[in-house]
């Protein structure tokens, strides 16, 4: 028989390899790369383009250059002469004199050097990425290609309005769907965020006690609201009040009632909350805080717990922001800027910011301050340049209309099934601190208690990257010790979620078993445990060029 | 020269009505990593229990409250340079300010270093 004989070993060989370091730095083809400026070469360049004249050979004034025209091949650069950028000419303080300091590199290096960090990242693309209260859910692509039709992705926001009547009909409908959907009044579609949306809503929670000239001082905020809550009411001049949580994770209602008073301005309450839990006393909380003269604000960040299910409006909330990146899968983290619309009661629509769009007839109209006076002359004003996140508004709108209203109410159920799945499936693993007091909504909520002593959750949560996820939430809500935040949100499917299950199961285990090699996680990213602490106190925020040895004369 | 604790976990030092306020080994220890702190300029009125400095550690940022009511008549700049003194030498090194107390009657209901300890083991 013929054969062939090229000697190719075709099983793996026996082999204890030393574990670790590579000549090169790399990690197999995963490739340990530097900084851009870290690879500048002083000559490197993508483009040829003609050398430009030095200096001294510029000089020279316009009427000159005029002259000089038809024979600039030979002479100095037209354009140069023509601004006079010579070190004597009128424009001699606009001639850079140092170096730009930007990379020099070839196209080849400049792709390889972004594809191979775009590797290292990790993203909702790539797999689950289970941040709670951060929604990270998959982006439709129909979504993504209605935002780059013509008419969407190239207008300008101070196009003349009977260029762009389409762009303003998806922003008047999209507001129609938001107002509808939350039940309440009026829509400001023009904060670009979360936070942006709640600083909208306590502007017109002010203006509105200002107007009855009852300013007040106090914003209470329960500990299991947002983060941002406190610092908007701050920001907006009030002085903060923090209301205690009960036993079942919710807001004691008890002393919220007892708390109200003259002073009170506003309640500032997310619902469902940052630990994952619906407020069921919400009404009652609205009624007393109304009955005292305040006004409910209503961090809507969680809304896609409760989309198609649940209208604010009923729960006698006065303003909500939604996050079109949550609830409307509009990108997010990294992916795209936030939006923040903001729903507003009657009561406070009359104080809502400008600009915002209206239907007059067949024709769709901006109000702004020159045409406010009519019929907005209340409002607390402007607060963004210009109309809000355009590219935002049509992607949800594509999600609000390929979903329908019955697909938006599977959205916020899918999301609460999913993350009850998580919550019931870790039973008996970790510890749940509000898993008895019933189902959460779409996030579920871990503590760290019955890891082995010197285990913690920032292990566990290293542990998980190496397993290949991205880790939860950690550490928040500060309700919790050791909190773990998981919010698997309704676009995985029940296989990614075993699997996401078995990951965390594992590692919890090893973390309540005491394995100490949990220390070390992550090992096998491109880079290990980082020193937190190092990185605060020493922050090294801008690169900065190495220092030259002098060279010797 | 005596020493009180505060619930809040404040230390302060009193000889006559001058005091050098901090945070005790305790909090420090609960804090982690301190890696910031704002403290309060020469010249400020300060309320007992009133926010009077800022310490931030790698996991959260933390009021510091005013044992006593008083002025402000100094802070500690070696601790604005160098955080870790928080950690290092909470007690001693690591103090936050200094204040000229208004009211040593203030200084009644704080407790010693012995109810501290209690108060600590029970948290």
């Amino acid at each position: 028989m013929s054969m062939n004989r090229e000697g190719r070993p075709t099983r793996p060989e026996e082999a204890a390899g030393p574990e670790g370091h590579t000549w090169t730095g790399n990690r197999a083809l995963m490739l340990e790369e530097p900084l851009i400026f870290e690879m500048d070469e002083a000559e490197g360049c993508g483009i040829d383009f003609e050398s430009f004249p030095s200096p001294s050979r510029g000089e020279g004034n316009a009427s000159e250059a005029s002259e000089g025209e038809g024979t600039a091949a030979a002479g100095p650069h037209p354009g140069a002469a023509r601004l006079s950028l010579s070190p004597t000419g009128r424009g001699k303080n606009l001639l850079r004199n140092r170096p730009i300091g930007l990379p020099g590199l070839s196209e080849p290096q400049t792709v390889r050097h972004y594809t191979r960090l775009s590797r290292q990242n990790y993203a909702i693309d790539l797999g689950l990425f289970p941040l709670g209260s951060c929604t990270m859910k998959h982006n439709p692509r129909l979504c993504e290609k209605v935002a780059r039709l013509p008419g969407f992705a190239d207008v300008h926001p101070l196009q003349p309005v009977d260029t762009v009547q389409g762009a303003l009909e998806v922003i008047a409908e999209l507001g129609t769907w938001l107002v509808k959907l939350t039940g309440m009044h009026s829509v400001a579609m023009s904060p670009k965020a979360g936070a942006h949306g709640e600083l909208c809503g306590l502007l017109a929670i002010r203006a509105a006690l200002e107007a009855r000239g009852d300013a007040r001082q106090v914003v209470l905020v329960p500990e299991s609201a947002h983060g941002t809550n406190p610092a908007t009411a701050a920001f907006v001049g009030y002085r903060v009040e923090s209301i205690p949580a009960d036993d079942r994770g919710r807001v004691d209602l008890d002393a919220l009632t007892s708390r109200l008073g003259a002073d009170v301005a506003a309640v500032m309450i997310t619902n469902p909350n940052t630990c994952g839990l619906f407020e069921p006393d919400m009404i009652a909380i609205s009624e007393a805080v109304h009955a005292a003269g305040g006004l409910v604000y209503c961090d809507g960040a969680n809304f896609n717990a409760i989309v198609g299910r649940v209208r604010p409006g009923d729960l006698g909330i006065d303003a909500m922001h939604i996050n079109l990146h949550k609830t409307f899968s509009t990108p997010h983290g990294g992916g795209g800027p936030g939006s923040g619309p903001v729903v507003f009661s009657e009561a406070l629509t009359p104080f809502a910011p400008l600009p915002f769009v209206e239907k007059r007839g067949d024709h769709y109209v901006l109000v702004e301050e020159e045409t406010a006076g009519e019929h907005h002359g209340q409002s607390f004003g402007r607060m963004t340049a210009f109309h809000g996140q355009m590219g935002m508004f049509s992607r949800a709108l594509a999600y609000i209309l390929s979903h329908g209203a019955d697909g938006l109410r599977q959205v916020s159920g899918d999301a609460v099934l999913n993350a009850n799945y998580i919550l019931r499936s870790l039973d008996g693993v970790l510890d749940a601190p509000f898993g008895a007091s019933g189902p959460c909504m779409h996030e579920a909520l871990f503590s760290d208690k019955g890891f082995a002593e010197g285990l913690t959750t920032l292990d566990l949560a290293k542990g998980l990257i190496d397993e290949g996820y991205h880790p939860m939430t950690m550490y928040f809500p500060l309700v919790v010790h050791g909190a773990m935040l998981v919010e698997p949100t309704e676009t995985e499917s029940k296989a990614t979620l075993d699997q996401f299950i078995g990951a965390l199961r594992s590692v919890a285990e090893r973390a309540k078993a005491g394995d100490q090699s949990l220390k070390a996680a992550p090992v096998h990213a491109p880079r290990r445990r980082l020193d937190e602490t190092q990185a605060a106190r020493r922050p090294v925020l801008v690169w900065q060029p190495p220092k030259q040895a002098e060279a010797a004369e | 020269m005596t020493e009180y604790y505060t619930e809040e976990h404040e230390w302060i030092r009193v000889e006559g009505d001058l005091a050098t306020v901090g945070i005790t080994d305790f909090a420090q220890g609960q804090l982690g990593d301190v890696v910031f702190v704002e403290l309060p300029e020469a010249g400020r009125e300060v309320t007992k229990g009133g926010e009077a400095a800022v310490v931030e550690s790698v996991k959260a940022a933390s009021d510091v409250y005013a044992p006593v009511s008083g002025e402000v008549t100094g802070a500690n700049q070696a601790l604005v340079d160098d955080p870790a003194l928080a950690n290092t030498d909470p007690e001693g090194e690591g103090w936050f300010f200094r204040l000229r107390l208004s009211d040593t009657s203030e200084l009644d209901g704080l407790m010693d270093a012995a109810a501290y300890k209690s108060f600590c083991d029970s948290q």
